[in-house]
């Protein structure tokens, strides 16, 4: 395997989709090649960096709208809140 | 996810994430959302909100059409949550409706962006023609994980979301930053595992290289 063989199969790898054979040349290679094993560390860090991304907020007319949506549901006004 | 971690236990099932998105114990909160909790619903949206317009806004153009599709999306949840049956986690439900509500908007608009992308970028220079590395990865230092919390970077990583081709977007979205599992993913976007896997890759494969930017100026 070579290198830019490697980087395609990084995500496949990640979910465990490589068929046995592939999964070792891999695994090889990876074992092999410091230029490669940085990649994969840093797709997996990548990976966690999205997980951690600070939540975006909600804007305040939204969430009056929602909220107002909702109060009128719970109310018993369901039948108002109709497709426009 | 720890650098050391196992193939296969990259897709954790729903309730394994991290602090902050936590989920919630969904048959209480349904119920408690029937009861007309609004402290409920107010948690929920302020948790999932975002993620449905930016959900939408990979199929329609404007930030207030998507505004609008997510806005019209949780009214959807209203009328159908007495019905609702938990075959799918209620998150998943909800992207549902965005999807199929932003698809509709987005074919009114006339703006429907196929979910099918355009062929990953080349790295040019970075292999040579035998197919190894020109210019190996460099290190990347422990303090990158630490700055993710600076806003910079973090803008940084919302930029090369942004622009990401709609359903590399999609996936990445619902895959990586809201931590859904793939199997969640094809239904929401209606896609075979195959293709959410290769969009997901191009994906990951374009944020690593724009942080790597980031990293090694």
């Amino acid at each position: 395997m070579k290198c830019n063989e490697f980087v395609e199969l990084v995500t496949a790898y990640l979910e465990d989709q490589l068929p046995a054979d592939q999964r070792s040349e891999f695994e090889e290679h990876l074992s092999l090649c410091p230029g490669c094993e940085r990649y994969l560390v840093q797709f997996r860090t990548t990976i966690s960096l999205l997980g951690q991304l600070p939540e975006e907020s909600i804007t305040g007319p939204a969430r009056t709208h929602l909220l107002d949506a909702f109060a009128e549901w719970g109310s018993g006004g369901a039948a108002d809140v109709s497709d426009p | 996810m720890a650098s050391g971690t196992r193939p296969g236990s990259e897709d954790p099932p729903d309730d394994t994430r991290a602090p902050g998105s936590t989920p919630f114990a969904e048959s209480e909160l349904v119920e408690r959302l029937r009861a007309g909790d609004e402290t409920a619903f107010s948690e929920l949206v302020e948790r999932l909100h975002p993620a449905m317009v930016r959900l939408a806004l990979t199929r329609v153009r404007s930030r207030a059409v998507a505004e609008e599709v997510a806005q019209d999306a949780w009214l959807g949840l209203l009328r159908g949550i007495e019905t609702f049956e938990g075959r799918s986690s209620l998150r998943s439900w909800l992207f549902r409706i965005v999807t199929n509500r932003a698809i509709s908007t987005g074919l009114k608009e006339r703006a429907h962006l196929p979910v099918e992308d355009g062929e990953l970028e080349h790295r040019d220079g970075r292999f040579s023609q035998d197919g190894w590395w020109v210019t190996p990865p460099t290190h990347w230092a422990d303090e990158v994980i630490d700055r993710i919390t600076a806003p910079a970077l973090a803008g940084r990583v919302h930029e090369a979301i942004a622009e990401l081709p709609p359903g590399q977007r999609a996936v990445v979205t619902l895959r990586d930053v809201e931590g859904l599992t793939s199997a969640e993913v094809c239904a929401i976007l209606d896609i075979s595992e195959g293709n959410q896997r290769v969009l997901l890759h191009r994906a990951r494969t374009r944020i690593r290289a724009a942080l790597e930017q980031e990293v090694i100026p």
